[in-house]
């Protein structure tokens, strides 16, 4: 399969691996997907007081395509705030990388990785005594 | 760029140097039509064509006269199971074979399946062989024909097909084996084997594609019908003009297979030995079908926590074969490893290593590392190998689906 040159350098030369402590302050985690299926994604934010998210972290099992879409996400959500981040939309993530219809998946995936992680970022903000 | 090292022997091998040089003249001086018979360029085709039938029957002990020329194993695997299936038909339509063959197999019987007839697909066990037990209890009073492969092209496990064919001896009923993957890497002796039918290929035996055979065996005669019909060559069982510089192409490959391959084998076990040593060391990887009853030439194994995908991205300076068709929108795993029981996961993650005669030990010592490197990389990027660290048992999460 051909692989579009966004997706390779993506590939060869991830951005943000890596991760946070779940039980960090001001860290929300998503993890999607399933090993059966191929893909799992696992997204983390780092957000400030004000609602900024000003880190991101990933690790992905998965295709090229995958760890492309989830290298991509971790850029395009530092800086932006919680609200900002929910707007990013697969079809976004997929014209960016150029992904071929086989793999739109992999950006849908990635999109559901960002509301994960800000629902998990929200859901421990309300109710903190419990860990993701 | 530069090309890949090759590790994909079973799926081609490439044309041995001196198979090319005795296919030429065939091509230039020697072109003639071997059923021409009325002229020295058809007597000269005719005699190379009959030179090379020999070779090949030679390196699996039968009679030249059992052996039919075909475009390929494909074609000799239609042909024998369906030939044989509609020979038979009106003394029963129930053909056994295992959920691991090739496709050419298994597309040919739900074809057989499409017009009438009854097929039942055998699992293996663990190590991808067949239980006799197994079979036995699968053979009725209608079953016509049993269709196994001798070496599997995925995991490279060698079926007993002495067993096998006894089995079915007692039974009368035809055996056919498909032996694509094993010339020159097992020995055959059709004068002892109780087989009835047997397809070869031969691209995988370093001649050329296109190009293959089916046994028929004289004593007792095995009837068949034919499938390609137009001139009633090779004695009725497939017409149409012979390619010459094939037969002569896959005659001398089989029998340059006859003389070197023991000595062959032993090196091609040694490196392969040597690339299981190098890889199994690591952690979370396992190899696929039996050690011990498989072809020197086959390693498949399974990278747990990595995606196969991606794996093959990673490891562009070799050739491999995974075991993920990525192709389709839902990515399929290996149907043969599925049939093992292995998991969807260690499937995806599979790697085909098959090596031949081209094959050296710093191909073997480069790809050694760049699995480890490659792996590792990968690994360091896997949510699946973080939580295997953690200790988590990935069995017992729930995964969101998608």
């Amino acid at each position: 399969m051909a692989y579009s040159e966004k997706v390779i350098d993506h590939y060869e030369n991830p951005r943000n691996v890596g991760a946070f402590g779940r039980d960090e302050a001001g860290v929300g985690t998503g993890m999607v997907g399933a090993p059966a299926c191929g893909d799992v994604m696992k997204l983390q934010i780092k957000v400030d007081e004000s609602g900024v998210i000003t880190d991101a972290r990933f690790k992905t099992y998965g295709c090229g395509s995958a760890i492309a879409s989830s290298s991509l996400v971790t850029e395009w959500v530092k800086g932006k705030t919680l609200d900002q981040a929910m707007t990013i939309r697969n079809t976004e993530i997929a014209e960016e990388l150029a992904l071929p219809p086989v793999k739109i998946h992999c950006s849908i995936l990635a999109e559901d990785a960002i509301k994960a992680a800000v629902e998990d970022y929200r859901h421990r903000l309300s109710a903190p005594d419990q860990t993701a | 760029m530069k090309q890949p090292i090759y590790f994909d022997y079973s799926a081609t091998t490439p044309v041995d140097p001196r198979v090319v040089d005795a296919m030429l003249p065939f091509l230039r001086e020697d072109f003639g039509n071997p059923a021409s018979r009325s002229h020295a360029y058809g007597w000269r085709a005719e005699e190379a064509v009959e030179t090379a039938r020999g070779d090949v029957a030679a390196l699996v002990g039968a009679d030249s006269r059992e052996i039919v020329w075909t475009s390929g194993a494909t074609e000799s695997i239609n042909l024998a199971i369906k030939g044989a299936a509609q020979f038979n038909r009106e003394r029963g339509r129930h053909l056994v074979s295992l959920r691991t063959e090739h496709k050419a197999t298994l597309d040919t019987l739900r074809e057989l399946e499409r017009v009438g007839f009854e097929v039942t697909y055998l699992d293996v066990q663990e190590d991808g062989l067949l239980d006799l037990d197994r079979l036995r209890d699968s053979l009725r009073p209608d079953t016509t024909v049993v269709s196994v492969m001798h070496v599997n092209n995925e995991i490279g496990v060698i079926q007993d097909i002495t067993a096998i064919g006894n089995l079915c001896r007692e039974r009368g009923i035809v055996f056919h084996v498909d032996a694509a993957q094993s010339t020159g890497k097992v020995a055959i002796d059709l004068a002892k084997l109780p087989v009835d039918l047997m397809s070869f290929s031969a691209h995988k035996t370093y001649g050329p594609k296109g190009m293959g055979a089916l046994f028929v065996r004289r004593k007792p005669r095995v009837r068949i019908e034919a499938q390609i019909h137009g001139g009633g060559h090779e004695r009725g069982f497939r017409s149409g003009t012979l390619p010459t510089h094939q037969i002569v192409g896959m005659g001398e490959a089989f029998r340059l297979a006859r003389l070197e391959m023991a000595v062959e084998n032993d090196r091609i076990r040694m490196l392969r030995d040597r690339l299981w040593s190098g890889l199994s060391t690591m952690d979370e990887v396992f190899l696929n079908g039996h050690l011990e009853h498989r072809v020197p030439h086959n390693l498949n194994v399974s990278f747990a926590f990595v995606e196969g995908e991606s794996l093959i991205m990673a490891i562009k300076e070799i050739a491999v074969s995974s075991g993920s068709a990525c192709t389709s929108a839902s990515l399929e795993p290996s149907y043969v490893l599925r049939a093992l029981g292995r998991s969807d996961e260690l499937a995806h993650s599979s790697i085909r290593f098959s090596l031949g005669r081209f094959t050296t030990e710093a191909d073997v010592d480069f790809t050694v590392q760049l699995l480890r490197d490659k792996v590792g990389r990968l690994r360091e990027m896997s949510p699946l190998w973080e939580m295997f660290q953690d200790g988590i048992d990935l069995n017992t999460v729930q995964w969101a689906a998608h």
